[in-house]
């Protein structure tokens, strides 16, 4: 039997990572994108999770339900922003903003 | 450790809870009065924030760890709490004209300032990852918010999209790095976590997680190349919050910057002085080269303040308590003339001008001269031209970096003020040498009055007479742990 250490969940954590900074890169919807930043956030907590029980001690955990609350809170008024951005552009389409240019 | 709380963590933290109180207390009375009382708001939330700042003081000379090892009050906590409440209280005094004068409700604005500086507040005592994550995203979220604040504007919207995105996406980094430094120590606490991973060769995991920890924070600070969203952002913003974003968020940062590569990475100088030595360099060149061209003043203040954030890097890179000193010292000043400079350009917001392109100011000495004498002043105080207090702060920087051995990122700093002076310089042109441009006549309202006298005895004292400045941020420094107090090493 293989045993899962906290090197396997780092990989797991690291591929999760990479693929939220890809999606947040590459996709052009504003909402996609901000799911990307959640699959960044989930990584995150992958990670808290696994060294915390490496460490047998609950720090970890403790620190990985603060992220999943301010990940809330931050959803909550991301969301109220994005549809504010909406109503007034009929778009969540990223290359649509283009009021400010340098 | 006995488990819980004692009555003495609580004591610890009377000006935050002083402050989360005035904070509900606005919220209240915003119920209570009807639209025409509206005013009263404002200087509800300017007394709540000089009752903090009363309850603050006793706190000037404490040294130590409150809530189990969670928050340090200590000094320098003192002096960046000082400078965020400083700065919170000058953003109140310029915004109730401009609450007016666009139709926006006062309540829950004053409110969400209130939420960022206690954010701020967090974040300067808290020397354990998760009480600074979680007073970075108290202040984060709450300036999410104040950003898309004008809600039919589109800038405004398109400014906190971006702000947000690029927000929570820095965050997510941020995290990542701390996760790792968790992982390899075991402790959140940041003088635990100097201790347990000191001994041995750093890993490359370790060096990985600072990379990632300075990236995050790079964003947080608006250093080239994390900069993109900065120059939007303070364009679309309402024009307060744009001064309260330029000065308390960045001083925020940095406080937190300081607290975790000082505190708790002090071995990993070697590798992290290098990082910051290049963002110093990258960030101050191209900001203040991208100031050059632009024509919207909110714009070429934020490229400006981008600019500063490369001169204060400095102070990181030298590593010595008398880097931290300037730093902090440089921070105090450029409240006052940041704060001052958006305090003119606020002024300019009348109901028929938005005020925020260079050629609004056209003139102005010709018909208000003081205005224009107090805008020339603040620009020449950014500019660092000898006698005002700009001047102070960029010299204590530049010699904490040749004290250290960094002479040329001191030559880089000085070639780079001599650029910006360009740019400030022109927006005097315009105020003396242009055509006035017509528009309804600008009515210094008695805040914003009060706004524009404290930013300018603030640089004018500390310019002339920097000396208690100068104690105070150097005992501040002192209680940094792990700070170097010999020379740094240089190895450029």
């Amino acid at each position: 039997m293989l045993e899962i250490t906290p090197a396997h969940y780092m990989v797991l954590s690291s591929a999760l990572f990479m693929i939220g900074v890809i999606g947040v890169m590459v996709r052009r919807n504003i909402i996609i994108i901000f799911m990307s930043i959640e699959l960044m956030l989930n990584a995150v907590n992958l990670n808290l999770a696994a060294f915390s029980q490496q460490w047998q001690h609950v720090t970890g955990q403790v620190f990985a339900i603060f992220v999943i609350a301010v990940a809330a809170a931050e959803a909550a008024v991301g969301l109220g922003i994005i549809l504010a951005f909406y109503r007034n552009k009929e778009t969540v389409n990223i290359d649509e903003m283009n009021v400010m240019r340098w | 450790m006995p488990p819980g709380f004692s009555a003495a963590d609580f004591y610890y933290i009377l000006p935050e809870l002083v402050l989360v109180a005035g904070a509900l207390l606005v919220l209240v009375v915003d119920v209570l009065t009807s639209r025409q009382q509206r005013p009263l708001l404002g200087w509800v939330t300017i007394g709540v924030l000089l009752a903090t700042m009363l309850t603050l003081l006793p706190f000037s000379d404490v040294d130590v760890l409150a809530s189990r090892g969670l928050l340090a009050i200590d000094g320098f906590a003192f002096f960046f709490k000082l400078v965020f409440l400083l700065t919170a209280l000058v953003t109140v005094l310029m915004s109730s004209s401009y609450l007016e004068v666009e139709g926006l409700r006062a309540g829950e604005y004053y409110f969400l300032i209130l939420c960022a500086t206690l954010g701020m507040m967090f974040m300067a005592s808290g020397i354990d990852l998760v009480t600074i994550f979680i007073g970075l995203e108290t202040m984060a979220v709450a300036f999410y918010i104040l950003t898309g604040y004008l809600k039919p504007n589109r800038q405004s919207n398109e400014a906190a999209v971006k702000y947000f995105l690029l927000g929570a996406f820095s965050l997510g980094i941020l995290l990542y790095g701390m996760s790792i430094l968790y992982g390899l120590s075991g402790t959140t606490n940041l003088r635990e976590l100097a201790t347990v991973l000191a001994t041995g060769e750093p890993s490359t995991l370790l060096i990985v997680a600072v990379v990632l920890v300075v990236s995050g924070i790079g964003f947080k600070i608006a250093a080239v190349p994390f900069h993109m969203w900065a120059p939007d952002v303070y364009e679309g913003a309402p024009t307060p919050i744009t001064a309260f974003l330029s000065v308390g968020s960045k001083a925020a940062s940095f406080a937190m910057l300081l607290r975790i590569f000082m505190e708790g990475l002090p071995f990993l100088a070697e590798v992290w002085q290098p990082m910051f030595w290049v963002l110093a360099v990258v960030t101050m060149t191209f900001g203040n080269l991208a100031a050059l061209t632009q024509s919207n003043i909110k714009r070429m203040l934020a490229y400006s303040s981008i600019a500063h954030a490369g001169y204060i890097l400095i102070g990181v890179v030298a590593n010595s308590s008398r880097g931290v000193t300037a730093l902090m010292i440089y921070l105090m000043l450029y409240v006052f003339m940041q704060l001052g400079a958006f305090a003119v350009v606020v002024m300019l917001r009348r109901r028929d001008v938005v005020g925020d392109e260079l050629k609004d100011l056209s003139g102005l000495y010709f018909r208000y001269p003081v205005a224009a004498c107090a805008m020339l002043f603040f620009m020449l105080s950014l500019g660092g031209i000898p006698p005002t207090a700009g001047f102070m702060g960029k010299f204590w920087l530049f010699s904490a970096a040749i004290e250290s051995g960094y002479i040329w990122l001191a030559v880089i700093g000085v070639i780079n003020s001599a650029i910006s002076l360009y740019y400030y310089v022109r927006v005097v042109v315009f105020m003396w040498l242009r055509e006035e441009t017509l528009g309804s006549p600008i009515v210094a309202s008695p805040a914003m009055a009060l706004a524009l006298t404290v930013a300018l005895v603030g640089a004018v004292i500390f310019g002339v007479y920097p000396g208690p400045l100068f104690e105070l941020a150097e005992s501040s420094a002192q209680s940094l742990g792990g700070v170097i107090t010999g020379v740094g090493v240089s190895s450029f």
